[in-house]
């Protein structure tokens, strides 16, 4: 049961945390965005005045609009392909023995804590040209006719994506899975519905938050991702993030760096925050 | 001057009066257990005498001293809490050596008088066993040893048996009883349960909704309960509604003389002190359940349905659908006027 | 508790190849005795494990990272412990939004606090310093230590501290001797988490890090970006093989679904 205390009485356990936030967080991040209104020279470097021309080309000039429509669109990819595979994948795992269970949920959640960097090269590695391994499967299986280009495309963005990604939806629907009363779903059975029904009718609707909420983080996660479209993507198929590295570290233009950023961060922020209100609408009983 | 003073005590939360007009006093070496439904406030009193809640307004003085101002780790109390609160990651003598730690007791000394704790408990040869490997009553017992191993002048128990199984429960009151007895340590125990209340204190303070409602011996409060409300709490009870006039008091067809002013009134009857009679409130035997020793009666009555507790002594006793008078000795019924107290 | 079909079953094994085939490619290529990326056809070789140390960069931006992931979850973990009891067991006005403040990494883009990070240091002039990439680690894996020792001071019994206090316990006993061991577990898995997250961040720390104090995974990223050769592949065999000893740890302790999804309340 916690106490009301005022601010004063709790600030010696918080003041340390929170005034490292102020100093290390809140005034870069507010650094970030004047350094977005201010102009850049290839001679005269950063010029601290104010100008809107930053914001002005990144809205305009249609290289920043395809680079933002990519980005978008890999997100999307990649979120819809996590949700498709990982959502009947928890289900299996709810279901299964708890012995196995506990080992899969190890090889699956696991990858989560590896380095992305690796996981990429291990995709890099799979997708390697035309006679990569991915393509010799496929093809191998009669899937494909002509091998599939998966290097530095989107196709082959989206699925290291959703490989990087796919933990986090395992794990909201695992957890939304952990809340359901298995009961409910014996009860539905003896109410004459098919297991078919059961899914769709008893278990899908009230585990829908967890898809959703699941699909939230993976889609702000992949809308900034950085490694695996770098590395997957190449130099030339660039997103959002990417973007901003190369106008900070090759070009230079900090500036205009710093408003690719900025914008990022508003929409993902912004997404995120209408994702999570309509959701939590949407399921208000649910999520109680 | 009493050993523990309680005047005047209040709390609030916000607008909920949690307690209010709390007067007790306690005498060394007694047991008292406070006694009431859930929500009345039990918890509230112990913790305002532990010192882990402040009193909104009123006066706590043990042994002279004013102990509100004193902080809760200085007050030298005994706890025993609900859940036990034991030290997950102590042994049992760890956990029972913990406030001698605390009071920089010498090695030598501590480790004897831990022993003897937990042989007081009947723990001989737990010492080093973890809570998480013992039993509720295991548990139980180390959480009253570590209370008591630092003598405390008072010794607090807030619901300590409620999560134990009946027949545990019933050996766990025995023991602290006995234990109670041979150290004299004044205690004070919260319990919901009447039967709990009853069987372990010298008094019980009957509760309701932050006030008292009876300070009183059990056998007291079980005979002359001070309101329909302490009645009907500690145990079976008929409430009947009857009418003084002119010191008589008639209940249906039933008559007594009683004292006092003139009103309507309700009347508190034990169930076994009751009896069947030849005249007294008029009614037919509704049901009648055999319970071995005894047969429990409903009777209904113009008063509405009234329980009869008999003794099976061989006696011959009423059948079902037979018309009958219940009847009582003025001196076992409860008279209470209607406003005087509420309930 | 039904079965799964046998679709199920083919799904559940698509699905994990699906998870295990990039990173086990990973660790077989690792051992090929080829100077090219192959499969070891001809029995397995350190070859390119025994490389890695004439890569003397590797080799220290792997201390780096180690340093790096330690110092920033000890004080992350030093500086989480306090605000939890704070959040745990208070009301206060202005929680919420402080609360939200302190998860704030978890939601802005790691390319975002480079960016910002990199400004706010080279203004300060402490870019490309250790003390520049300490400091924005500990933001960083704040929120994990944060979470995790949140939920063990909130999942504690607080009446064991009534005990403690009870008997004659002042703050500093209370907190050494009765508080600290029961959040400990929570404590524990919140530094390990950090230390996990701190250890693998490459985005935020690529615009941090110079020559220097590059981390290993900032260096391997920097490596692909040039080429991939299997030495790469045999640094990333060694992190993979870290990491999934670090993580049989912490699931035979608290459970890996319970650490990753903020909750290490299986030990209270
Ligand atoms: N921290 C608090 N904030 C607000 N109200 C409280 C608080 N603690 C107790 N109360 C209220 O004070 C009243 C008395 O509570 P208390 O815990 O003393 O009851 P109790 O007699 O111990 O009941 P129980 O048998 O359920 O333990 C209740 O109405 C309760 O809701
Ligand atoms: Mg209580």
């Amino acid at each position: 049961m916690a106490e009301r205390r005022s601010p004063i009485a709790v600030a010696p356990l918080l003041l340390p945390a929170t005034l490292l936030f102020i100093a290390v967080l809140a005034i870069p991040l507010i650094m970030t965005l004047m350094l977005s209104f201010y102009s850049w020279g290839q001679y005269t470097g950063i010029v601290e005045d104010f100008t809107v021309e930053n914001w002005v080309e990144v809205f305009t000039d249609p290289y920043f609009g395809d680079v933002f429509l990519r980005t978008l669109r890999i997100s999307v990819f990649a979120t819809l392909l996590a949700a498709l595979f990982g959502t009947p994948e928890a289900y299996i795992l709810k279901r299964m023995d708890p012995r196995w269970r506990g080992i899969f949920l190890l090889v699956i959640l696991g990858p989560l804590l590896m380095s992305v960097v690796a996981r990429t090269l291990g995709w890099a590695l799979l997708f390697g040209g035309n006679s990569g391994v991915a393509n010799q499967l496929l093809m191998g299986i009669g899937l494909i006719d002509s091998p599939i280009p998966f290097m530095f495309t989107e196709t082959g963005v989206v699925i290291a994506l959703a490989h990087v990604m796919m933990p986090f939806m395992v794990l909201s629907v695992w957890a939304s899975l952990q809340r359901l009363d298995p009961q409910v779903e014996n009860a539905a059975r003896s109410l004459g519905a098919s297991q078919a029904t059961v899914i769709r009718r008893v278990v899908l609707p009230q585990i829908m938050p967890g898809i959703l909420s699941g699909s939230i983080i993976v889609f702000a996660l992949s809308a900034s991702a950085f490694a695996t479209p770098a590395i997957i993507g190449g130099r030339r198929l660039k997103v959002a993030s990417t973007l901003a590295y190369d106008e900070f570290l090759n070009t230079l233009d900090w500036p205009l760096g710093a408003a690719v950023a900025v914008l990022l961060l508003i929409a993902i922020v912004l997404i995120i925050v209408a994702s999570n209100r309509l959701v939590e609408r949407r399921y208000a009983e649910v999520f109680r | 001057m009493s050993f523990l003073e309680l005047t005047d005590l209040r709390k609030t939360y916000g607008d909920v009066v949690a307690l209010e007009n709390f007067n007790l006093t306690v005498e060394k070496g007694e047991f008292i257990s406070l006694l009431g439904p859930s929500g009345c406030g039990k918890t509230t009193t112990l913790q305002m005498i532990a010192g882990f809640t402040e009193p909104t307004a009123g006066k706590i003085v043990l042994s002279g001293r004013d102990l509100v101002s004193v902080p809760p780790a200085k007050r030298g109390l005994g706890i025993v809490f609900q859940s036990y609160a034991l030290f997950p990651h102590l042994s049992a003598a760890e956990n029972v050596a913990f406030g001698l730690d605390m009071r920089k007791v010498d090695r030598a000394s501590r480790d004897e008088r831990v022993r003897e704790a937990l042989a007081m408990v009947g723990l001989k040869g737990y010492e080093d066993r973890f809570p998480r490997r013992m039993s509720g009553g295991q548990q139980q017992r180390v959480a009253v040893a570590r209370a008591l191993v630092i003598r405390p002048e008072i010794l607090l128990l807030d619901e300590p048996l409620s999560n134990l199984d009946a027949k545990m429960r019933e050996e766990m009151q025995g023991e602290l009883l006995s234990i109670q007895r041979r150290l004299g340590t004044t205690t004070i125990l919260v319990t919901h349960d009447q039967q709990e209340a009853m069987a372990l204190s010298n008094r019980v303070v009957v509760m309701s909704k932050g006030r008292i409602e009876q300070i009183a011996s059990p056998v007291e409060a079980y005979n002359h309960p001070a309101s329909p409300f302490v009645a009907s709490f500690l145990g079976k009870t008929n409430t009947l509604s009857g009418e003084v006039r002119g010191g008589t008091l008639s209940v249906g067809d039933y008559r007594a003389d009683v004292p006092g002013a003139d009103g309507p009134v309700a009347v508190t009857l034990r169930p076994e002190k009751m009896r069947f009679d030849a005249t007294g409130l008029r009614g037919t035997v509704a049901s009648r359940v055999f319970q071995g020793n005894s047969w429990s009666y409903h009777v209904d009555t113009a008063q509405g349905e009234v329980l009869v507790l008999r003794q099976n002594d061989g006696q011959p006793l009423p059948v079902e659908g037979e018309p009958v008078f219940v009847s009582w000795s003025p001196a076992d019924m409860g008279v209470h006027r209607e406003g005087a107290r509420h309930g | 508790m039904k079965r799964n079909g046998p679709i199920a079953l083919i799904f559940h094994a698509f699905f994990v190849t699906f998870m295990v085939a990039p990173i086990l490619v990973v660790c077989v290529v690792a051992f090929t005795s080829h100077g090219y990326l192959s499969l070891p056809t001809d029995g397995l070789s350190l070859r390119w494990f025994r490389e890695i140390a004439n890569y003397p960069e590797f080799v220290r931006a792997f201390w780096t990272s180690i340093y790096l992931g330690a110092v920033s979850s000890t004080v992350a973990v030093v500086l989480a412990v306090p605000a939890a009891l704070a959040f745990s067991r208070y009301d206060f006005t202005g929680k919420g939004a402080l609360a939200a403040f302190f998860l704030s990494p978890l939601m802005i883009p790691h390319v975002v606090l480079g960016i910002a990070f990199l400004r706010f240091f080279t203004q300060g002039g402490l870019s490309g310093t250790m003390a520049a990439l300490i400091i924005s680690h500990i933001i960083l894996v704040f929120p994990f230590a944060l979470r995790l020792t949140l939920s063990a001071a909130t999942g504690m019994d607080r009446s064991i501290e009534s005990a403690a206090i009870s008997l004659g316990a002042g703050n500093l006993t209370l907190f050494r001797r009765v508080t600290l061991p029961l959040i400990l577990p929570g404590v524990i898995s919140g530094w390990a988490l950090s230390f996990i997250q701190s250890f693998d961040e490459v985005t935020m720390t690529v615009f941090l890090a110079a020559p220097g104090t590059e981390t290993l995974p900032v260096r391997m990223f920097l490596y692909v970006q040039d080429n991939i050769d299997p030495l790469v592949t045999s640094v990333s065999a060694v992190v993979i093989l870290i990491t999934m000893v670090a993580l049989m740890i912490l699931d035979r302790l608290y459970g890996l679904d319970a650490v990753l999804s903020g909750h290490s309340d299986r030990n209270s």
